[in-house]
């Protein structure tokens, strides 16, 4: 196993006005393992996650991604259309929302196989079929591959969303929230279906969540976050079980248990 | 015998600051060696930090201070002192633990929750000897396809213990693991420990039962609780 | 006509939109941005092309002015006699003793001349308008080169379809780095535009935009590998002429769902009568029948 990072940030900053949405925030992440990005609201998991994407630039700091052909790319300092390339193919991003990241008015073929086409890929029949097997990928049956989103529930919105990114088989997903605002059955599916597919596709992924439950089944590592500070970070059972911080400790005994 | 696992001065304490900071001292300089084909036991009263043991030598506490070290392809690793990604890789390839409940992953059958965890074979394989353990452990075949979250404690626990004789890792611990069992599968379980330790695997356990303790133990170790700090 | 610059415009006004004309000659398919008049007709009725026939007409020029192919409808009268009054240059119908050509939607059948200018009429530029509503967005989308939404349109046209539905204002790909809209022109005419050895200028008024391709430049329709691009006409023959490869006009000729299909370039029909070729409606067959 090589133990070169996939991603790694050193000190990151970023003030919005008054406001610490990160301090000095070190993060690195290596391939195929999930780390989660613990906190409450406020706490700059959210402007971590964009910052470490490349959708926010930090006031001090760098991030540095390995490209598939080995060098460190300097997110930051890359060109506008190498990192919009790099979110098309290499890269995905899961929206808390899918309905920010599906054309509503396109099928559900149309949707995944769009990035396939923004790639070069000019058959028309072999698209459609991609598309179909991702689609089964995710657990939307193949009939509703030539359906428009709008008549999708959330939870399939969702599954939508994830088939559109994955399609390009990136090899770092970044997760805002995946399962937030969804009924807890549907989670359940959701969550089980993301374990399982960046378990068989070795994805490396960074997800952000404010439920420490969805953190424990899908992260290997996991990062709590407070007013923009890492305040503990490590194996996420060990967090959690073993928190060492006071802020965590509050955390982990906030939680309900049903 | 090869020494598989050794702690050299574990200690380990809970920093309770929700609680006004107090300090609860668990473990104190604790020192063990477990060899490969040997099972020891851990004994104690109830709360004097058998489990608090157990687990930090997974990894899942945090230790104050001292060595746990793992024989980790071929290297004695030091779980304390090693990164997360170590202990992920220790814990993937040397290191199993079977805890005292099972974690519940909503939606996955039984069958898979076990096959989930062999090593080194198909799909099928894994799906395949996954259904005769559970079998073996009296879970009957019409329950291998339902997720186990509605399942009594006892039907849980044996497939906790599945998964965990599942991934066939060198080293085993074991928390408590015919609490919830009755005769038969107690004996069972105690047939499974024997031949884990048959093929030379190292297991340290905390068993109350003490018939089984005594089926399988091959040493005792002793936790004692401390005195409790001001 | 007193009191007027040759061809109307000013000559500010002129050397304003050559330059525009000169940047859009140089990135061919490029949209580039002008400051369009106000011109003595209302937008939609083909200011962007006056203003681009304004700023290249000189006075050996001859001009001829079509609407639909049709140089003897309203609009391509008005113009025509437009620039005869304000600029006194010799008009003609004819494609093939014309010098410059302004155009709304249709390409005339002879093919063009590498001394020939074709103006083209253009209501929308943005080739992506419907299915980007934000310019900023599309204005990125060209500058990057990220077509894909493009080709999800086809993709869905041939899923809702069978075949993309698209049949006129066909998006084009020039020069293999723009995507443009060849203005409301018939699919069919679109592979006249690869290659022309004449030069083809776009202007949109209202828009205010002009863009351009150089002669002997590729264009190319969009399609995919297994639903190519294919041209459609009319099954029909031309009723007067009797041309079976010309883009044709659907005329209603009565109340009872009598129709006559007629080619739509009146000079091109024209000039084929006049060589003898004759149609199912042609006057003498009329009379020996």
């Amino acid at each position: 196993m090589t133990d070169e990072t996939l991603l790694s940030a050193r000190g990151l900053n970023l003030r919005f006005g008054k406001i610490a949405a990160l301090v000095n925030v070190d993060a690195d992440l290596w391939p195929g393992e999930v780390l989660a990005i613990v906190g409450e609201s406020g706490s700059g998991k959210t402007t971590l996650l964009n910052v470490l994407s490349g959708r926010i630039a930090p006031q001090s700091g760098v991030v540095w991604y390995r490209a598939p052909d080995g060098r460190l790319v300097d997110v930051h300092a890359m060109p506008a259309p190498a990192l919009r390339a790099l979110h098309r193919s290499d890269w995905g991003f899961v929206h808390q929302n899918p309905r920010d990241n599906l054309r509503m008015a396109v099928t559900a073929g149309g949707n995944v196989g769009e990035r396939l086409m923004a790639q070069g890929r000019r058959n028309y029949g072999s698209i459609r079929e991609e598309a179909i097997a991702w689609l089964g990928q995710v657990e939307i049956d193949a009939s509703r591959v030539d359906d428009l989103p709008r008549t999708f529930s959330g939870g399939m919105l969702q599954r939508l969303q994830i088939a559109r990114t994955l399609v390009t088989n990136p090899r770092l997903v970044f997760m805002d929230e995946p399962t937030g605002g969804l009924d807890v059955s549907v989670q359940a599916r959701l969550l089980d279906l993301i374990r399982s597919l960046v378990r068989r596709l070795n994805i490396a992924a960074v997800l952000v969540t404010h439920d420490l439950a969805v953190a424990r089944l899908l992260a290997h590592r996991i990062m709590v976050m407070q007013a923009g500070c890492v305040v503990e970070a490590g194996l996420t059972d060990q967090v959690l079980d073993d928190p060492q911080h006071p802020y965590t400790q509050l955390l982990v005994s906030s939680v309900l248990t049903a | 015998m090869t020494i598989m696992l050794e702690t050299q001065a574990l200690s380990k304490q809970f920093l309770l600051h929700l609680q006004g900071g107090i300090s609860i001292p668990v473990l104190d300089h604790v020192d063990m060696q477990v060899s490969a084909g040997e099972c020891v036991a851990l004994a104690g009263p109830s709360g004097a930090g058998k489990t608090t043991l157990l687990r930090s030598l997974y990894g899942n506490y945090r230790a104050g201070s001292g060595a746990i070290r793992v024989r980790h392809r071929g290297e004695m690793v030091d779980i304390v002192t090693a990164s997360p990604r170590l202990v992920v890789e220790v814990r993937d390839e040397t290191l199993g633990y079977v805890s005292q409940f099972l974690r519940v992953v909503p939606r996955v059958p039984a069958v898979e929750i076990v096959a989930e965890a062999a090593r080194g074979m198909s799909a099928e394989e894994a799906t395949r000897r996954a259904a005769a353990m559970l079998t073996r452990l009296h879970i009957p075949t019409r329950l291998h396809g339902l997720p186990p979250a509605t399942f009594s404690g006892g039907e849980q626990q044996r497939i906790n213990l599945a998964r965990g004789f599942m991934g066939s890792h060198p080293i085993l611990l074991l928390d408590e693991p015919t609490a919830s069992l009755d005769n038969a599968n107690r004996d069972i379980v105690v047939a499974m420990i024997l031949e884990a330790k048959q093929s030379g695997i190292a297991v340290v356990g905390i068993f109350h039962d003490t018939d089984v303790r005594d089926a399988v133990a091959d040493r005792l170790i002793h936790v004692l609780p401390l005195q409790d700090a001001a | 006509m007193t009191g007027y610059n040759f061809a109307y415009l000013d000559e500010q006004t002129k050397r304003m939109i050559r330059r525009s004309l000169l940047k859009a000659v140089a990135i061919p398919g490029h949209q580039v941005p002008f400051g369009s008049r106000e011109m003595p007709l209302p937008y939609g009725w083909g200011t962007g092309g006056i203003q681009v026939t304004a700023a290249v007409l000189g006075p050996q020029d001859v001009l001829k002015v079509i609407d639909q192919g049709a140089d003897d409808t309203t609009n391509a009268v008005s113009i025509r006699r437009f620039f005869a009054r304000t600029a006194g240059v010799a008009t003609t119908t004819h494609t093939a003793e014309a010098t410059l050509i302004q155009t709304r939607h249709r390409i005339p059948e002879l093919a063009l001349r590498e001394d020939q200018i074709i103006v083209y009429q253009v209501p929308q530029p943005e080739p992506l308008s419907k299915l980007e509503s934000s310019r900023a967005e599309t204005t990125r989308m060209h500058g990057l080169a990220e077509y894909g939404l493009m080709h999800v349109k086809l993709y869905e046209d041939i899923t809702r379809f069978g075949q993309v539905s698209i049949s006129y204002d066909y998006p084009v790909m020039v020069n293999g780095r723009y995507l443009m809209s060849p203005s409301p022109i018939p699919a069919f005419d679109n592979p006249k535009m690869h290659m022309m050895a004449a030069l083809q200028l776009f202007g949109a008024g209202r828009e205010q935009r002009i863009y351009a391709i150089p002669p002997y430049t590729s264009v190319v329709s969009l399609d995919f590998e297994d639903h190519p691009f294919r041209t459609t006409r009319a099954p029909q023959a031309c009723g007067l002429c009797g041309a079976d490869d010309s883009y044709l006009d659907e005329i209603v000729t009565d109340d009872r769902g009598g129709r006559l299909f007629v080619c739509s370039d009146t000079d091109h029909c024209e000039t084929r009568r006049d060589a003898g070729h004759t149609g199912t409606e042609s006057p003498d067959v009329e009379q020996a029948a």
